[in-house]
């Protein structure tokens, strides 16, 4: 295939492309309106099963099929970034040196480690409530936790961070997932499906049936998943060194 | 408010695409992902600006500056030909 068939080819399916996009946005709602014929449906289904937040309910509830796609997708590609960033043959691990670190940022990292630490958690228990979520959560919780290495040192991470704990941990939230699904199987509905919980007091913690159950297992999953592919990108960047002499 | 926050997103992208080395890049990619969530709360999408805040600003820029690190350490006889 030469440079102007590629061409050629680049051009058709630009074309294309932007047809389609034009022809689909010519039917969407006005931008900035208060009606939306989708965002109506929504509110009112999550309403009905006591989630105050619509958007958790279309992720754990409505679309939470879609939902365990994604989350096996960053399970399947934290999978993939282990198996290629494991140590190789031509690599030893040499210990990294205690580094110095400025006490300003030391004592600023070890004041919002814990704030931090606890804001993931809320975000992950809240997110039937209020904006967030597993996913935002888990991310915030996992990010905080590596603060240490930056106020203290490497060790000081290590010894916090089992890494098979939290390898463990990634599988089993992700079959918790399939698991609360599968009962749903096994109470007679359909997967996934939210009528197998009571669906509890509007706006509480424990409302919304299901839903704070798949979020949770989706926070742990997240942190658990962001910690262990960031172990690995600090194994290769701290730790792991190529032979130099052969 | 949206205009300013577009017109922010358009800059900082803009900045991120013509910084060339690669550290710097990442921490205007940090501001980038800032100025996108600070987009999204605007358009009333907390929940998305909330995932663009802990991805885009603090989680991208830390892995692809630990891989500009591993990168940078390699001895340099990587250079020669085999």
């Amino acid at each position: 295939m030469n440079r102007r068939m590629r061409l050629c080819l680049v051009a058709l399916g630009g074309a294309g492309l932007a047809a389609l996009f034009t022809a689909a946005f010519l039917r969407l709602p006005a931008f900035g309106g208060d009606r939306h014929p989708y965002g109506d449906r929504a509110v009112r289904a999550a309403l009905h099963r006591h989630t105050a937040n619509t958007i958790a309910s279309v992720n754990f509830d409505l679309r939470a099929f879609d939902t365990l796609g994604e989350t096996s997708i960053l399970f399947a590609s934290v999978l993939g970034c282990v198996v290629l960033l494991r140590q190789a043959r031509d690599e030893h691990r040499a210990r990294p040196e205690p580094a110095d670190v400025a006490p300003p940022v030391r004592r600023y990292a070890l004041l919002v480690l814990p704030v931090a630490v606890l804001t993931g958690l809320y975000v992950v228990a809240h997110g039937q409530l209020s904006p967030g979520g597993g996913f935002q959560g888990g991310v915030v919780t996992a990010t905080a936790l590596h603060l240490l290495y930056l106020g203290a040192d490497y060790h000081a991470l290590e010894r916090v961070r089992p890494l098979g704990a939290y390898e463990a941990g990634d599988a089993l939230a992700v079959s918790a997932y399939v698991v609360t699904g599968l009962a749903a199987v096994l109470a007679g509905t359909a997967f996934l499906a939210n009528t197998l919980l009571p669906y509890g007091t509007f706006n509480t913690l424990s409302s919304g049936g299901t839903v704070p159950l798949l979020n949770a297992a989706v926070g742990m999953e997240v942190a658990c998943a962001v910690v262990v592919l960031l172990a690995r990108f600090l194994d290769q960047a701290v730790e792991i060194e190529e032979d130099s002499g052969k | 408010m949206i205009a300013v926050a577009l017109l922010l997103v358009a800059a900082s992208a803009t900045a991120a695409v013509a910084t060339r080395d690669p550290a710097r890049q990442a921490l205007v990619l940090s501001v980038l992902g800032v100025v996108l969530a600070v987009l999204f709360t605007t358009l009333q999408a907390p929940d998305v600006g909330l995932s663009q805040l802990a991805v885009g600003a603090a989680l991208t820029p830390l892995l692809l500056l630990l891989t500009v690190r591993k990168v940078r350490r390699r001895p340099r006889r990587e250079e020669d030909p085999r």
